[in-house]
């Protein structure tokens, strides 16, 4: 089987930039030539995808997700999860550990890859637990749980309160090559808020959560990571200290890097007038002056990568009361779309963007990711110009948490290929081959 | 004028002229309860329910008189006798209590925006009798009344609120409601107890209780709850009522006209000297009298009282 991707801008950071062809032959990039230069391989089988216009990348990558399978199916399966994200534009995830039971053994770690096995649409690279059942008390078996398929390891949902089996964790990782994801929270900090604290907060009666609940922790991760001399990614930074922090940190050459998710580019909490619960997730939204320090970051290198934090929850989680709802929005379906709104609103390049959502997280989690000959033809083609709706009721993820719906967009993910397979098309009809 | 909201969910919601016929309709209202039969038939026929997740006296019963002196039909729920100790959720509750068609259900609840919520899934009337932190516009609007009845105006009046504001919904909603009515309002307590970014509701803040006090037409009292020494909040009640409570001496030193509040429940000796409560300055009764009143009148006036009701 051969597909020829032709006629589209190719970007993939330090590699390539320019319109070109591509040829994947048995799930495999073959070729890589100028647009309209002979390929050496013909065939009458060829397939054409038509990319003028488009912009071709190295697959997407969502560092940050949340499936619930297993123990919360309602909520998401792998197998919806994993759809959602092709429909996103990603060609791989990496699912969190906070499922019931925990991911915190090599058998739960070899289930969640037989489901997505089974699935056959996106990759799926999944992230164990730091401590046994999240619970911050014991360390897992970070050696079967690398052998059984985990790539990285994190408590997320939970903050490692206990700073020595924090410094131990990243010790021990540092022998399997494994980075520490942190979930940043000072729990008595935060307390019982559950939104920004400030003058929203205050005039809403909801209980608010300080950015020193965030940027403590990161502090004292970064200098545990300094410490120990092992790699750390700081998850889901929301706040300007926390930029600041890892800023600093970075400049010192210590290892860490770290992710911000499009609601803390996008909204402020401003949003959450009205307690629409699809506003309330942790850490929570954040005032402007926060979110443009997420712009700066984003620009400059500091935060390394755009991933979603996916959250799905149903009905059943969110009609409540607002202090009662659960945290989180489901993201891998507006993603992209949204990190476009970056680079059209000119915050960060187009390569930019591709880096933060396929380059750098590949490279964090250590895998092979790019437009190169003998390379899987993991590829995301984009229409950065596409305008649309979003429409939360045709989402391929079971739960519909999002405060995105109704949102007009411009650009998205028009096709997903994972290992020379289309998984996601929709290419608009002028740009096909008869 | 003419009253046309069906929800009465907070004071940013109410506008001046709003909150001048609820008001003055309450002035009126008040003759009712004065009368040796005290029941007009206004609202017979219709279908109040009082939906008290949290525990409440004042409220629930003022609410309650205000329905039966208008002739409705009351009833009241509280979440231990209900079907929320079965686990059902606020949005069933109030599905089931809408299939049964009531005209209005008073909402008091512990969670912040919960009467916005209801006021989105019933087409009944809702009025917010406390959510969280967030909201009590009845008291508001009776704390405003009596001060209005006391001083003939709210306009240029000087209003001190003093202590817990953080986990005030009386403090938000009086801040907002006398601040649109032209007052001033300034609160004081621990800095502990101030939120951030509540002056942009519109007071000045202080933490010395005297400065706050020495030309306020109205100080107005909140309750401390024990429970938030747990919180670090303050660290012992005899502390607080020295340098917070509002005692003999510190009456003393404010104007000779000044009004004393309190939304109640009192702690004697803690926010307030036992003097104080029963002394010559304190309305606090005449609040609670109030509270029928301005009851009565929203009552009346979200059931679309002024258009096809009398309240004579």
């Amino acid at each position: 089987m051969l597909v020829l991707i032709k006629g589209g801008r190719v970007i993939d950071p330090g590699n390539l930039d320019g319109i070109m062809d591509i040829l994947i032959k048995d799930g495999k990039i073959s070729e890589i030539k100028e647009h309209g230069s002979k390929l050496k391989a013909q065939s009458s089988k060829l397939k054409v995808i038509d990319a003028s216009g488009k912009i071709v990348t190295p697959g997407l990558i969502d560092m940050h997700v949340h499936l619930r399978e297993p123990g919360h199916e309602y909520k998401e399966t792998i197998e919806s999860g994993c759809l959602s994200a092709a429909y996103g534009g990603f060609t791989a995830i990496c699912p969190m550990p906070n499922t019931n039971p925990v991911n915190d053994n090599g058998q739960i770690t070899e289930y969640i890859l037989k489901k997505a096995g089974i699935a056959d649409t996106v990759r799926v690279y999944p992230v164990a637990a730091i401590s046994k059942g999240l619970n911050g008390k014991s360390l897992c078996e970070y050696g079967e749980l690398k052998e059984a398929g985990a790539i990285a390891l994190s408590d997320d949902g939970y903050p490692v309160r206990d700073s020595q089996l924090m410094r131990r964790a990243m010790e021990y990782a540092k022998g399997f090559s494994m980075p520490i994801i942190s979930h940043c929270e000072d729990l008595n900090l935060a307390a019982n808020g559950v939104v920004n604290e400030g003058a929203v907060a205050t005039s809403m009666g909801l209980a608010g959560i300080p950015n020193a609940a965030e940027s403590i922790m990161v502090m004292r991760d970064i200098a545990l990571c300094e410490l120990t001399e092992s790699r750390l990614h700081i998850a889901h930074v929301s706040t300007k200290e926390s930029v600041q922090a890892i800023r600093n940190a970075k400049k010192r050459g210590v290892k860490v890097t770290a992710e911000t998710a499009p609601h803390y580019f996008t909204l402020t909490e401003d949003a959450i007038k009205g307690y629409n619960t699809n506003t309330k997730m942790n850490p929570p939204l954040r005032s402007s002056q926060d979110r443009e320090a997420i712009w700066e970051g984003l620009a400059d290198g500091t935060i390394d990568i755009i991933a979603t934090d996916h959250a799905p929850h149903s009905y059943i989680e969110k009609e409540v009361e607002f202090d009662q709802a659960a945290n989180g929005i489901i993201g891998l379906e507006t993603s992209v779309s949204l990190s476009l709104k970056l680079v059209h609103d000119g915050v960060i390049s187009l390569t930019g963007l591709i880096e933060k959502m396929s380059t750098n997280p590949a490279r964090i989690i250590g895998i092979e990711n790019g437009i190169k000959i003998g390379y899987s033809a993991d590829i995301t083609i984009i229409d950065p110009d596409l305008s649309y709706k979003i429409d939360s009721g045709k989402f391929q993820s079971l739960s519909r948490n999002t405060p995105f719906n109704g949102w007009d967009m411009k650009g998205k993910a028009v096709l997903t290929m994972v290992g020379g397979k289309i998984i996601f098309e929709e290419m608009v009809s002028a740009n096909r081959k008869p | 004028m003419q009253f046309t909201k069906k929800d009465i969910l907070d004071m940013e919601s109410l506008s001046v002229d709003e909150i001048n016929l609820i008001l003055d309709t309450a002035d009126r209202m008040k003759e009712i309860s004065t009368r040796p039969i005290k029941k007009v038939p206004t609202l017979r026929g219709k279908t109040v329910v009082l939906f008290f997740y949290e525990p409440s006296t004042r409220t629930r019963i003022s609410f309650d008189i205000a329905a039966k002196r208008l002739s409705a039909d009351s009833l009241s729920i509280s979440a231990s006798t209900s079907s929320i100790v079965k686990g059902e959720t606020l949005a069933d509750t109030a599905k089931n209590l809408e299939a049964m068609n009531p005209d209005i259900i008073v909402l008091r609840h512990s969670s912040a925006g919960t009467s916005h919520l209801l006021a989105g899934l019933v087409k009944s009337s809702v009025i917010n009798a406390g959510d969280g932190m967030h909201a009590h516009p009845t008291q508001a609007l009776l704390d405003m009344m009596t001060v209005r009845e006391k001083r003939g105006k709210i306009a240029g009046l000087h209003i001190a609120i003093i202590g817990d504001i953080s986990h005030s919904r009386v403090a938000r909603s009086n801040i907002i409601g006398f601040t649109k009515m032209g007052a001033e309002v300034v609160i004081a307590g621990p800095p502990t107890m101030i939120p951030k970014g509540i002056e942009t509701l519109g007071a000045s803040v202080s933490y010395n209780v005297d400065d706050a006090i020495c030309d306020a037409d109205v100080i107005m009292m909140l309750r401390i709850q024990k429970e938030r020494q747990k919180s670090f909040l303050f660290p012992t009640e005899r502390e607080y009522s020295k340098v917070y409570g509002l005692t003999k001496e510190r009456v003393k030193n404010a104007r000779s006209d000044v009004l004393i509040m309190h939304p109640g429940p009192v702690n004697r000796g803690v926010e307030i000297a036992y003097e104080v409560v029963d002394g010559p300055y304190s309305i606090i009764l005449d609040q609670v009298t109030n509270g029928v009143a301005v009851r009565m009148a929203l009552l009346y006036l979200v059931s679309g009282g002024a258009r096809n009701a009398s309240a004579d």
